[in-house]
């Protein structure tokens, strides 16, 4: 193909009205091994964990996170099988083991905190994970990203929440005290920290796309 | 003091009244309700107060212009339809509710996940927290997934919810809905949505339904009764399209 056509001037659809998740969704999204992205026992898995905060510092208990990623080489085309379902019982069988899907979801517990375990991405420049965030309250959902910094090829190894390597267009274009709040803080036992402020004192940054 | 039904309905008038005069002013539709609702108290302390960041989606390496996929492994033949998950039958009036799947431009999504959960036929939820005094039925739980067809098509069988209360303000009742979560192709088209049911009285009270102010985009949100999809002897019909906003790398791609 050399040309191409011009698209249809034709108006777009206007969209459907996004809604809150609501208080009683947990018995209807979650599944088991939701959090658990990374092939059983996966020596490179990694954890990401943290908690979910209100404008008053409280914790969210009814918070539901879903996780997007490219996969260690790259790759954004994911897999199926995340809610792997069984057609005998008809209830969920967990992942298969070996697949990596990409795509996690979890449910925040009653202290407001969330754990996902998964491989490291593998995207361009600094990694990151996708963050998606519903909640009974929020009326459109949130998006954000847990930059995995001490990660990047160029970080060497050794940012304690310091300054942020180069080579993403978004953290470069984010006041540093804003550009904190996607880090996520590297921990022992390639664990890292990233809470989720919805609102007041040390906001975390939420993205729209055009 | 407790809040009354009042004290909501004016507040949601005075936001209605503010948003359609600036909409006679020439300010664009709001197809989205705002984050900050105060009608919905429980908005309040969960809304961000610094504007949302822009990512450039220029470059189709970006993540979120892809997005997870699902296939046959995520479904089982019984999941979408919510009457046979169980032993018995449920109570409650049988209907089946289908709808196509499109993006802003009209494309259908194929084969991407539908998920829908609702209260019984009384109004009442299978979670522990809901503690509206109406019955559980022990052959409902309210939860269906399918896959969307070559054209975008899904189709569930269920029971239509009831209305039930909950804690708002004195009096509050939500009319009654389907929760529906939906994916696109790319995580930026992701939705949780509710579609509600054509002439419930209960739409003028309601805040949540409220918060979206655009008058057309809230009739969006209400499913269309069809009696060419009522089956006979056996279900109601109803049909409710849904269109994803946000954009994709897919058809970054194809454009190319
Ligand atoms: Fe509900």
């Amino acid at each position: 193909m050399t040309a191409t056509t011009p698209p249809k001037a034709t108006p777009p659809l206007p969209p459907t009205p996004s809604h809150t998740v609501g208080p009683f969704y947990g018995y209807a999204l979650p599944f088991p091994d939701g959090g658990r992205v990374a092939p059983e026992g996966h020596p490179d898995t990694i954890t990401l964990h943290g908690y979910v905060l209100d404008g008053a510092g409280d914790p969210v208990p009814d918070a539901l996170l879903e996780f997007w990623q490219s996969g260690p080489d790259g790759s954004l085309k994911g897999r199926p099988g995340s809610m792997r379902r069984d057609t005998v019982g008809g209830g969920h069988l967990g992942r298969n083991g070996t697949d990596f899907t990409g795509f996690g979801r979890v449910g925040t517990d009653a202290d407001g905190h969330y754990a996902l375990r998964t491989l490291p991405p593998g995207n361009p420049g600094v990694p990151y994970i996708s963050v998606c965030v519903f909640a009974r309250g929020l009326l459109h959902h949130l998006f954000t990203r847990a930059y995995l910094a001490d990660a990047a090829p160029d970080a060497g190894g050794s940012t304690a929440g310091g300054p942020v390597p180069a080579g993403d267009a978004l953290l470069a274009s984010l006041p540093e005290q804003r550009r904190a709040t996607l880090v996520a803080r590297p921990e022992p036992h390639r664990t890292y920290r990233f809470d989720i402020r919805l609102q007041g004192e040390a906001e975390t940054v939420f993205l729209q796309f055009g | 003091m407790a809040l009354t039904q009042s004290d909501i309905d004016t507040e949601v008038g005075d936001l209605q009244n503010a948003y359609d005069k600036a909409r006679a002013a020439g300010a664009p539709a709001q197809h989205h309700p705002p984050r900050d609702y105060r009608p919905y108290r429980s908005s309040v302390l969960r809304h961000p107060q610094q504007p949302l960041v822009a990512v450039d989606g220029g470059d189709p390496e970006t993540v979120e212009l892809h997005g997870p996929v699902f296939g046959a492994t995520d479904i089982t033949d019984t999941d979408s339809d919510l009457t046979v998950q169980h032993q018995g039958e449920p109570l409650g009036e049988r209907i089946t509710v289908s709808g196509r799947l499109l993006d802003s431009k009209g494309h259908p999504v194929r084969g991407q996940l539908v998920e829908i959960w609702q209260a019984n036929a009384s109004g009442r939820y299978a979670h522990l927290r809901d503690q509206h005094p109406a019955p559980l039925d022990p052959n409902f739980t309210g939860v269906g997934r399918t896959l969307t067809d070559d054209e975008g098509r899904y189709s569930f069988t269920t029971v239509k919810p009831g209305a039930y209360p909950w804690r708002n303000h004195a009096n509050a009742w939500r009319p009654a809905h389907i929760h529906f979560s939906l994916f696109g192709t790319a995580f930026t088209q992701r939705l949780v949505t509710q579609m509600y049911f054509p002439g419930d009285p209960l739409f003028r009270y309601d805040p949540i339904l409220r918060s979206v102010t655009d008058e057309s985009a809230r009739a969006r949100l209400v499913a269309s009764y069809r009696h060419e999809l009522s089956r006979p002897e056996f279900s109601l019909g109803y049909e409710w399209d849904i269109v994803l906003d946000g954009p994709s790398a897919t058809w970054i791609e194809e454009g190319r």
